[in-house]
């Protein structure tokens, strides 16, 4: 018994030895079909129920292949409005981020010491433990009306702000939450650089500003370019914060409205999802130009 | 690379061709049957209520008598309740008037037998059989309270005080003002328009023609600048009002009694226009997993000291007209204080929340129905 078995194993064994495709192909199933099940699969049912509608009058799904959908995405003002806005500011958060990012990582990188570096990583990746919904209460009480921002600015004699609840309040939090997907990779990137090219612009005459512009900064691109897929696919895809802290809808919340409310209109719900994805394709092509994925 | 590519676009497309049959299957012809007698309580108990309709000082001893384990998940708007209660996890739903008709077409809900029911007998008369849970004569809830939408005020920053709906329109208080995030919200302002603009001749806040909704949803436009916030939760009305955000806001009586007991200087008043309301029912999943345990829950809320608890806890008023004593008893003077024994006129001068559909009441088929309304209300807050 225990032979034949031993006997058996060793000839899978072998026959894998021979054969190194059924190697692969036995190592990379389980994942594959876990992405093509669970993931791709999702997606082209996502896509394809954009296609479909709903009966006004039942509220049942009707499987007629029409453009409807997004007809009304395009060609109604308020669904482009909401669009635009969610990737404007998707870009302003992704802006700010960068602006923030940069000169961080860079005295992470490469002017902090050893022991120095370690408290600044823990800094930035601190908040990740906390929960995320936490850190955006926390931002509500900050900003609120009598919150600790105006208390603060009452005490030194400055004017109140009324940021609460407006899109600049969405904008500082965002900002705020996707900050370290920012940090991480630039820092990656930056930490990367060898002295000596820094060395070899100086030989060359390069002063401070021609070296920052000609060496570090294509160097540190790809990490930019990587960090900004986090910040920009991240607040595009976020509802919850505009809910919490602004006053306006964002394209998340015209998914959750149409998913959980009366018409529960998933084929409209899906159409305005792709939006979301196309743009997210067009922005993973630039990146990948621009070298994102080797920065990673 | 490219060849790789169209054989995933391939595989995706028979994943999804798979999928569609699943996504297509629909019940069968008939409503679901009427509960008529009870058995075993099953233990445990899955609710979607308002918040505020859960509170332990009832459902704690409720579980101790009936050893139903209540689970309960609040709902923030009648949308989200509707859908909750399609998923089929839920027993029963505390559903309003917009919500309650459209889970009975739905087939949703079972119709339940009242004699189940022993405070029944003592309902006011108008929540017996109201046309929003009961159909036909079958009855397919067991009303709970019912309530106006008031208009809630900072007792300090608000002078004088308000007596008109005008003033979550005018600029008088810009950026401190907030109302529901809801598109039942539109009835609100075709209420105030019903009055302060008779042109339009507006009668039912439900019922619009295209021009009266037209002059509605202008109306909210305009007073899309002057809000600070469109609060989704009473705990975002609670806390703007709390934190000085908001000093003006349209409410439920729930907001200003939990601010009141904070020591936070506020007041509410239903403004000389009159309000919108709701009037509750408590429905029976036609999916229920624990029928017996949701039916002891409607025996048990309707009791008059649960209605009593819940209609001084909430600040409505209870469906059994024998919670008016116990009320008295529990906070004095609060019976009086909503409106527990006010006559059928106060009950009739509230326009009770309800579904827009195409037909009005007159018979005529030209009004805006609901899926409209959240289309307008989205585009509103854009």
């Amino acid at each position: 018994m225990a032979g034949r078995s031993r006997s058996a194993r060793r000839r899978l064994s072998a026959a894998l030895w021979r054969r190194p495709w059924l190697r692969g192909v036995a190592l990379l199933l389980p994942p594959l079909a876990w992405m093509l099940i669970f993931y791709l699969a999702a997606l082209a049912v996502l896509f394809v129920s954009a296609f479909w509608s709903i009966d006004s009058f039942t509220g049942k799904l009707t499987h007629v292949w029409t453009w409807t959908n997004f007809d009304t995405i395009i060609h109604d003002p308020t669904y482009r409005q909401i669009a635009f806005r969610t990737i404007w500011m998707a870009a302003a958060v992704t802006l700010t981020d960068a602006l923030i990012a940069f000169p961080f990582a860079y005295y992470m990188a490469r002017v902090a010491t050893p022991r120095l570096r370690t408290i600044l990583f823990v800094i930035v990746l601190l908040p990740l433990w906390s929960s995320y919904l936490a850190r955006i209460y926390a931002w509500r009480l900050i900003l609120n009306h009598d919150g600790a921002l105006n208390w603060t600015l009452g005490k030194l004699g400055l004017p109140q702000q009324g940021w609460a609840f407006t899109n600049t309040a969405i904008w500082i939090v965002f900002s705020y939450i996707w900050l370290p997907f920012m940090i991480l990779p630039v820092y990656a990137a930056l930490e990367r650089i060898p002295d000596s090219f820094i060395e070899a612009s100086r030989d060359l005459g390069g002063r401070n500003w021609t070296t920052f512009r000609r060496v570090i900064l294509p160097l540190a691109l790809p990490g930019l370019a990587a960090g900004s897929i986090f910040t920009f696919s991240l607040t595009l895809g976020d509802y919850i914060t505009p809910s919490l802290v602004g006053n306006v809808d964002f394209i998340g919340n015209v998914i959750y409205r149409n998913v959980l409310g009366l018409t529960n209109n998933l084929p409209f719900a899906a159409a305005y999802a792709t939006i979301p994805l196309i743009v997210m394709a067009v922005y993973l092509i630039l990146a990948k130009r621009l070298g994102a994925f080797e920065a990673l | 690379m490219r060849r790789i590519h169209r054989r995933h676009v391939v595989l995706a497309a028979l994943a999804a061709a798979l999928c569609v049959p699943a996504s297509g299957v629909s019940s069968g012809t008939g409503g679901p049957s009427m509960i008529t007698k009870t058995g075993k309580n099953e233990g445990a108990l899955n609710l979607i209520a308002w918040e505020g309709y859960t509170q332990p000082q009832w459902v704690k001893p409720f579980t101790k008598a009936t050893g139903c384990k209540v689970r309960a998940k609040y709902g923030g708007s009648s949308d989200e309740m509707v859908t909750l209660m399609r998923t089929g996890q839920y027993d029963a739903v505390s559903a309003s008037g917009d919500a309650s008709l459209r889970l009975i077409v739905g087939k949703d809900v079972r119709p339940i037998d009242p004699k189940l029911v022993p405070d029944f007998k003592n309902f006011i008369p108008a929540l017996k059989s109201p046309p929003h849970n009961t159909v036909r004569g079958v009855h397919y809830g067991i009303s709970l309270q019912w309530g106006p939408n008031t208009l809630m005020y900072n007792t300090k920053k608000v002078k004088p005080k308000p007596n008109s709906w005008g003033v979550l329109y005018s600029s008088k208080y810009k950026g401190k003002i907030t109302v529901p995030d809801n598109p039942i919200q539109i009835a609100d302002a075709a209420l105030y328009l019903s009055k302060t603009k008779p042109a339009l001749g507006i009668k039912d806040p439900y019922e619009l023609t295209d021009a009266q909704f037209k002059a509605a949803v202008d109306l909210l436009k305009k007073q899309k600048p002057l809000v600070k916030k469109y609060w989704a939760s009473a705990g975002d009305e609670i806390d703007l009002f709390k934190n000085g955000g908001a000093v003006l806001g349209a409410s439920w009586p729930y907001q200003t009694n939990t601010l009141k007991a904070a020591k936070a200087p506020v007041a509410d008043l239903i403004p000389k226009e009159g309000a919108t309301g709701w009037a509750d029912t408590w429905m029976i999943s036609s999916k229920a997993k624990h029928p017996n345990c949701a039916v002891s829950w409607i025996k048990w809320v309707s009791t008059p000291t649960v209605q009593a608890q819940q209609a001084i806890y909430f600040g409505e008023t209870p469906a059994n007209t024998k919670a008016c004593a116990i009320m008295d008893k529990l906070s004095k003077g609060s019976c009086a204080q909503y409106h527990g024994n006010a006559p059928a006129a106060y009950f009739n001068s509230i326009k009770f929340w309800k579904t827009p559909v195409k037909a009005c009441g007159n018979g005529q088929n030209n009004c805006v129905d609901y899926t409209k309304w959240q289309q307008a209300w989205t585009d509103i807050k854009s």
